[in-house]
């Protein structure tokens, strides 16, 4: 399985996530949140930012179900799903994801014909540390 | 003073050039870019070493200095790549309308040459791949464009009741160009909605006929003044307009991080590209629209101004893409059907309708709009006669 490919302004991000927090940069100055994380606020153009804490919930906003060709390690779960999570506390945020069964679960584990867009989701976390979406309402 | 008219019909295409498509080709992109350049200035009727401006796209792996050197180009004062592989095709016809028209140059060259269908897939190379925005997808299997352009589509169904049968249209509408362009893989091979519903899927909405092909092949174009055009021996085809369009906040194919993912870079290209001419959408002949995936479709006809938002789908419907219909589509076949060399040749089928030399000529067609790729950093002709 591909992992990410960390960049400075994006590392935060993984570091939270490893410790099974949902953080998005947000400006310090003017409380936007910002993604993909960024040196510089587009709104004011401040340089300071923070990690702002999210309550990890969403909304299903797309989904696909990708069928091979693929690269081996996802051929072998297809087809599965790839979620866009339109976040709570952050709605023009969209996080790209799969929805899992539980955290740690293949992501063919949850029947294609249970995913509806709309659907309220919940983060959780991988002991890799890469977040994951389970249904609140299974 | 009167700036803003500075490119209206200021320069015309006045030579195309094709390889033959196909799977696979033994000669290289370079000997291939060689062979589509000479076929458009033999077609012009212009002698390579006048050439002085060159234009291709970032991911055009034959440069300005190959290309100079092997075909015995003049001196260059001008030379151009656009970047985001198909966003740029019509750019580099844009960027060197604007070099002559600003005396920069004389004789422009634009040109891609690509072998996609017998080379890698470029999403398959998991070494180089690009931190950003790479770090939010790849790792959760969203892995190709087909992948990424399937997450709007899914949305577009969602909120506009946008259906498979539409996205048929748009398959078909191509497939039936093709059937009439003995130069398209697809020529010998109908489709029917029997065997698009029946398909293999790739990324769910999209089926396997909802992608473009995998294409060896090369085109190019000759561009030169208006004034020197009415001396070349073919019809002249003009640029009426032309843009380039990067929305605010917009995130190329993962555009999934601003207010509205579904407006496009068809929007902002399409603003600039009206303003600056004397047609609107209801003056079009011919469309030729760039289509990687049917999905783009829905998009470019809303992000252009040929339906309103939401109505991308519907106006497929009725055979409104077919010849005769209220917007014939992609008459050589596109990229769906005809070659995907990453939408060079929707701008040479643009110039052969306008010539009248299409193989599914539009009776009388005087103007063309020719897009590049949307869902990235796109750009736009509108070509008239």
């Amino acid at each position: 399985m591909l992992t990410p490919v960390v960049d400075v302004d994006g590392a935060p991000f993984w570091e939270y996530a490893a410790r099974g927090e949902l953080r998005v940069q947000t400006c310090a100055d003017c409380d936007e949140p910002r993604f993909p994380p960024r040196p510089c606020c587009p709104h004011c153009r401040s340089f300071d930012h923070e990690w702002r804490p999210l309550s990890g919930r969403g909304r299903i906003w797309s989904y696909v179900l990708p069928h091979p060709p693929l690269l081996p390690d996802y051929a072998e779960q297809a087809p599965y799903n790839v979620i866009l999570v339109e976040l709570a506390d952050a709605p023009r945020i969209r996080l790209v994801g799969n929805l899992v069964s539980e955290a740690g679960a293949r992501l063919d584990s949850v029947p294609a014909d249970r995913i509806r867009i709309g659907a309220r989701v919940q983060a959780v976390f991988t002991p890799e540390g890469l977040p994951q979406w389970v249904l609140e309402r299974p | 003073m009167a700036p803003m008219a500075v490119l209206k019909d200021a320069t015309a295409i006045v030579g195309i050039g094709q390889t033959p498509f196909a799977k696979q080709l033994p000669e290289t992109e370079r000997a291939l870019a060689c062979r589509a350049i000479l076929a458009a200035l033999d077609d012009a009727g212009i002698a390579p070493d006048e050439v002085d401006a060159l234009a291709s796209y970032t991911m055009e792996e034959t440069d300005e200095v190959e290309v100079a050197k092997a075909l015995g180009l003049g001196d260059l004062t001008f030379f151009s790549k656009v970047g985001y592989g198909g966003g740029g095709s019509c750019a580099t016809v844009a960027h060197l309308a604007a070099a002559i028209a600003s005396g920069q140059a004389t004789v422009g060259v634009a040109w891609r040459s690509r072998k996609r269908g017998s080379g890698p897939r470029p999403w398959k190379n998991t070494t180089v791949q690009l931190p950003t925005p790479a770090q939010w997808t790849r790792p959760f299997g969203l892995l190709r464009p087909a992948d990424e352009i399937a997450m709007l589509a899914r949305r577009h169904m969602h909120e506009y009741g946008t259906t498979r049968d539409h996205l048929f249209n748009v398959a078909l509408a191509c497939r039936n160009r093709a059937n009439q362009n003995p130069a398209a893989i697809m020529y010998d091979r109908p489709l029917t909605r029997e065997m698009y519903m029946t398909s293999r899927w790739i990324s769910e909405p999209l089926c396997l006929f909802d992608n473009c092909l995998e294409t060896d092949g090369a085109l190019a174009c000759v561009l030169v003044s208006a004034e020197r055009a009415r001396d070349c021996r073919r019809t002249p085809v003009y640029v009426h307009s032309a843009a380039q369009g990067l929305p605010a906040q917009h995130h190329g194919m993962v555009n999934y991080w601003n207010d509205d993912p579904l407006t496009g870079p068809a929007w902002t290209a399409a603003r600039h590209l009206w303003k600056h001419a004397d047609l609107t959408p209801d003056d079009i002949d011919v469309a030729q629209i760039y289509d990687a995936f049917t999905a783009l479709i829905p998009l470019s006809l809303e992000g252009y101004g040929f339906c309103a938002r939401g109505e991308g789908g519907a106006f497929t419907e009725g055979g409104a893409l077919e010849i005769g219909g209220r917007l014939p589509l992609n008459t050589s076949g596109g990229g769906l059907s005809e070659a995907y060399v990453h939408g060079f040749n929707l701008i040479t089928e643009g110039v052969r309708q306008l010539r009248g030399t299409s193989t599914a000529q539009v009776p009388g067609a005087a103007t063309c709009l020719v897009t590049a790729g949307e869902g990235v950093p796109t750009s736009a002709l509108l070509l008239r006669n």
